[in-house]
């Protein structure tokens, strides 16, 4: 055994990086203090960046027994979870730089929380799952309340951790339950004594589905999701909504198409009624929301609900067309989240739609590209959030879930009307005093995702090529 | 034939020009006058060039021409365009009425110039991309798009219920192209590919013809827009600025008939052969029904709206009808329309712009003030009326007579039609334009200024040479009319003969 450790370690390079490079800015921070917030941030975004690229150079291959998977599926992945992070963390500089709020701790949990995350997407059994699945979530429950003087933020982590804990329960509980019927955690193990399904083991997957529901807060596990949107700080909030996102619907794809290919066609019901009610809630409900960070938490809830088209089509378009729209999604929601951190007046936060209000007049820049990227999660062309749509729908066509599709894209209408309404009051309205200037961190941000938004059409090969060589290596 | 990409530069250069526009920073009265001569030029070039096509344009090929392709999405979707027969004049019809816009909006439009003439060049880019696109997926691309600059211009530049108005227009017409994408996906998966020339000869299994005419159907019914889906148009046109009112009526529910003769009638022949009796019922409805409201409208551009659907209702009885004439006279119908309609909405904006007031009662004996106003608005509103020696009148005794040969019914209650225009626009006419001049508010109006002039007068003269010698328009689509109906009654009848043999 000892022996073959070496190659072993090999595959699980960029996880040990990780984690050994948080431990060491964990040092530096504790015995420096407060004072190195801004280099413990820093180095995080560096050492992410390292650990992105060793991700993408890396062989793929298989560790410990199987129970670890670092395939072309996993990587596409884990590098839209470092982007995620990595954006997120830039984002955060101007929350941190407060000098309440300076927490070097803050950058080490979101490097927690990503070696979760790659730990998650890369699970081979249940026991890595819920391993990566218990560190991404308790770094996460801790950064929803890093604003430790606001009651709001400290309620929302609060929040996040009981209903956590208690899905996390509930995952457990299905994972327990299918070991006792198969015999086995491997995914594999479980594909194979599953060629047939018994009473017992769907019971187990559907506690094991609502477990990872309510991570990628779908509906009808999805209650956390708003609450904790609008208490967490902004950054964190476009953290939860990119990079957490990611590694939980990765993880729900790869159980769902390789430990239960010999039943899909009793876990494509669950997936069919939880994302039409996904994407249903996720448009009707937020129309009535004046707080822009409920209305991405519901926005997020829809997403979620028309990613899962693709899952439920179980097929390898399907997944192709998962992995894209969570691509373009994450794209999508950073941009939009640095718009939100963006409208600020005097230093001064402002949360609501209406604040919004003219500001195509009085910056117009920031309004056109959040324009844009509004058209773009309600999926007009030519924007890329069409395209997403349209791998996930095409998919779902050829599987035959026409009531699944034409709902989907019935409720993608009601969801335009509240992307509209945002670009209404940013376009229609008479405009509110003018904007600060935005930080060149965020204008970053903005401008990468916008752009990516708006060309995408041009030259959608690349993203496109990776997404299918992905999907393959499931099947 | 050609070695340069004709096409795409029609298509993309005026977006090279909102590119332009957007370079030219400042809000003062120099950036605002580069801004509107960018525009302008850009329009005019765009013409030019598209004037090339026609020039090149071989009429009696019934394939398309100018075609360019290049790989994009994956296998069987990729970036293909091309024109033929039925797709050239819509192209030109675009381009040309381009400029026409741009001076109308020379002097009405003041706030925020540079971003309303870049919408309008960004959305002309998307009108010409859709009328070329030979790719399902590429024309629901530039068909979809088209929507968020003309939400923005009817929103932003638009009257006291903008609002309401865009985004009744954004989300009926979203409503109704989302169940076309999902059709388009199950072509996709039907023949492997989302091109459209090879589509045209894929036969399509006689279910999925049904879903996907259907579907298909929702989508332009909506567009064109056809009775009972047409309640948004009234509202877009009252509330869009006087040149969004323009393309909306010239080019945007065109696009709804060129959908039907694009992919309804070759892709999916048998269904439009089944549902053609409820697109005849739905259009002389639309043709009685909407000339009846018209009459009853109090507000200018209301009633041409109204009208508009009425006159649309004889596009699509054409269209359906499936016989030579009746899809030829749709063709030439929607081009003459186009300048019709166009020409009607910019004589409402010339006396919008002095008077401030779109109602009907507001007006009346503007003879008295405005000579040349009153007879330029009298060629327009005969035109629309169908008065012999206009074009109006050449399209629609074209879908007539094409309908008589299969529908006497529908063609009988559509001939209606044609007497209820001569209501609604002639009692228009006499309102706004005859009587005494009493009221005082009218007393010091201005006729035609040059600059009115110069985009008026060569309407007349389009709508008069193409009333007594319809004869280009015609020529120009005659052979992929020719093609499309015959691929369309080899198919029906096929599928008759096959059922009498059993």
């Amino acid at each position: 055994m000892i022996e073959n450790l070496g190659p072993q370690l090999w595959v699980v390079l960029p996880e040990l990086l990780l984690a050994l490079g948080a431990m060491a800015l964990l040092m530096l921070g504790a015995f420096r203090g407060e004072g190195t917030t801004g280099v413990v941030t820093g180095l995080a975004v560096a050492l992410l960046i390292v650990v992105g690229i060793v991700v993408l150079r890396q062989q793929g291959g298989q560790a410990f027994g199987g129970s670890f998977i670092a395939d072309s599926y996993a990587r596409f992945l884990k590098i839209l979870a470092i982007i995620g992070s990595v954006a997120t963390l830039i984002m955060s500089t101007e929350f941190l730089s407060k000098p309440d709020r300076r927490i070097f701790e803050y950058a080490i949990l979101v490097l927690l929380s990503t070696l979760g995350m790659l730990v998650l997407i890369s699970a081979g059994d249940l026991i890595t799952l819920y391993l990566g699945l218990e560190l991404m979530s308790l770094a996460l429950y801790v950064v929803a309340a890093s604003h430790r003087d606001n009651v709001k933020s400290t309620e929302a982590g609060l929040k996040y951790f009981v209903l956590g804990a208690l899905s996390s329960g509930m995952l457990l509980y299905g994972a327990s339950l299918i070991y006792g019927f198969t015999g086995t955690v491997s995914f594999a193990g479980i594909a194979a004594a599953t060629k047939t399904g018994s009473v017992g083991v769907i019971f187990g997957l559907v506690f094991l589905f609502a477990g990872m529901c309510f991570k990628v807060s779908a509906v009808p596990f999805h209650m956390w999701t708003p609450d904790v949107y609008e208490g967490a700080p902004t950054p964190v909030t476009a953290f939860f909504a990119s990079a957490p996102k990611v590694a939980a619907i990765a993880v729900f794809v790869r159980v769902a198409l390789t430990a239960f290919p010999g039943i899909t066609f009793q876990w494509q019901q669950i997936i069919v009624f939880v994302s039409i009610a996904s994407m249903a809630l996720g448009s009707f409900a937020a129309i009535g929301q004046t707080n822009i960070k409920r209305l991405m938490a519901y926005s997020s809830i829809g997403h979620m609900g028309f990613a899962l088209v693709g899952l439920a089509a179980g097929t390898v378009e399907g997944a192709q067309g998962v992995l894209t729209y969570i691509a373009i999604y994450v794209a999508m929601t950073l941009g939009s989240f640095a718009v939100i951190m963006a409208i600020k007046r005097n230093g001064q936060s402002f949360e609501k739609i209406s604040d919004f209000a003219g500001l195509s007049r009085t910056n117009p820049l920031l309004a056109f590209f959040f324009a844009m990227l509004l058209f773009s999660l309600a999926g007009i062309p030519p924007l890329a959030g069409f395209f997403a749509k349209w791998y996930v729908f095409v998919a779902a066509i050829k599987g035959g879930l026409f009531t699944l599709s034409v709902i989907g894209v019935l409720t993608s209408v009601v969801g335009a009307y509240y992307y509209l309404l945002i670009v209404k009051t940013m376009y229609f309205d008479e405009p509110l005093p003018t904007v600060d200037p935005v930080r060149i961190e965020l204008r970053t941000v903005l401008a990468i995702s916008g752009i990516f938004n708006i060309l995408f059409f041009a030259y959608p090969g690349p993203l496109v090529s990776a997404a299918a060589a992905a999907a393959k290596s499931l099947f | 034939m050609t070695t340069w990409p004709i096409l795409s530069v029609v298509t993309f250069l005026p977006l090279v020009g909102a590119l332009l526009i957007y370079l030219v920073r400042g809000d003062d009265e120099a950036a605002q006058r580069n801004a509107r001569w960018i525009a302008l030029w850009t329009t005019l070039i765009t013409f030019a060039v598209s004037v090339i096509l026609v020039l090149r344009f071989d009429p009696n090929q019934t394939d398309f021409q100018f075609v360019e392709k290049k790989n994009w999405l994956a296998a069987g979707i990729s970036y293909h365009m091309g024109v033929d027969g039925i797709s050239l004049p819509f192209v030109i019809l675009t381009t040309a009425l381009m400029p026409f816009c741009i001076i109308a909006s020379w002097k009405s439009v003041k706030s925020r110039l540079r971003e309303y003439m870049m919408a309008f060049l960004i959305l002309e880019t998307l009108m010409v991309g859709t009328f070329s696109a030979l790719d399902l997926v590429l024309f629901y691309l530039f068909f979809e798009g088209g929507l968020i600059p003309m939400f923005l211009i009817i929103g932003v530049w638009g009257g006291p219920r903008r609002v309401y108005a865009s985004f009744k227009f954004f989300l009926y017409t979203l409503l109704g192209s989302v169940l076309m994408l999902l059709a388009i996906m199950a072509l996709y998966w039907n023949a492997g590919t989302t091109d459209i020339p090879t589509l045209m000869h894929t036969a399509v299994p006689r279910n999925l013809q049904t879903w996907a005419w259907l579907a298909f159907f929702a989508s332009f019914a909506v567009k064109m827009p056809m009775w009972p889906v047409h309640t948004w148009l009234p509202d877009a046109h009252v509330e869009a600025p006087t040149a969004g009112s323009v393309i909306l009526a010239a080019i945007l529910l065109k696009m709804g008939g060129y959908g039907f003769l694009r992919f309804s009638l070759p892709m999916f022949p048998l269904a439009s052969h089944d549902f053609a009796p409820l697109v005849w019922t739905l259009s002389a409805i639309a043709i009685i029904y909407t000339s009846l409201v018209a009459l009853m409208q109090e507000d200018i551009k209301k009633l041409i709206a109204y009208s508009s659907v009425a006159h649309m209702g004889f596009v699509t009885m054409g269209i359906f009808a499936g016989t030579i004439q009746g899809v030829a006279g749709g063709v030439f119908q929607m081009i003459s329309h186009g300048i019709v309609s166009g020409a009607l909405f910019l004589c409402v904006g010339v006396v919008y712009d002095r008077m401030h007031t779109r109602e009907i009662a507001a007006y009346g004996g503007l003879v008295n003030r405005m000579p040349v106003y009153a007879l330029v608005f009298m060629v327009f509103t005969m035109a629309n009326v169908g008065l012999p020696g206009t074009s109006g009148f050449v399209g629609e005794f074209m879908t007539l007579l094409g309908t008589f040969k299969v529908s006497i019914p529908t063609a009988f209650f559509a001939t209606f039609g044609v007497i209820l225009s001569a209501g609604y626009a002639l009692w228009l006419y006499r309102k706004v334009v005859f009587g005494a001049l009493t009221k005082p508010s009218l007393a010091s109006v201005k006729d035609l200024t040059l600059r009115e002039g110069v985009i008026l007068f060569p309407l007349v003269a389009l709508t008069i040479l193409f009333g007594v010698y319809p004869k280009p328009i015609l020529d120009m689509s005659a052979a992929s009319v020719q093609q499309l109906v015959n691929n369309y009654n080899t198919a029906v009848t096929a599928v008759k003969a096959a059922a009498l043999l059993q």
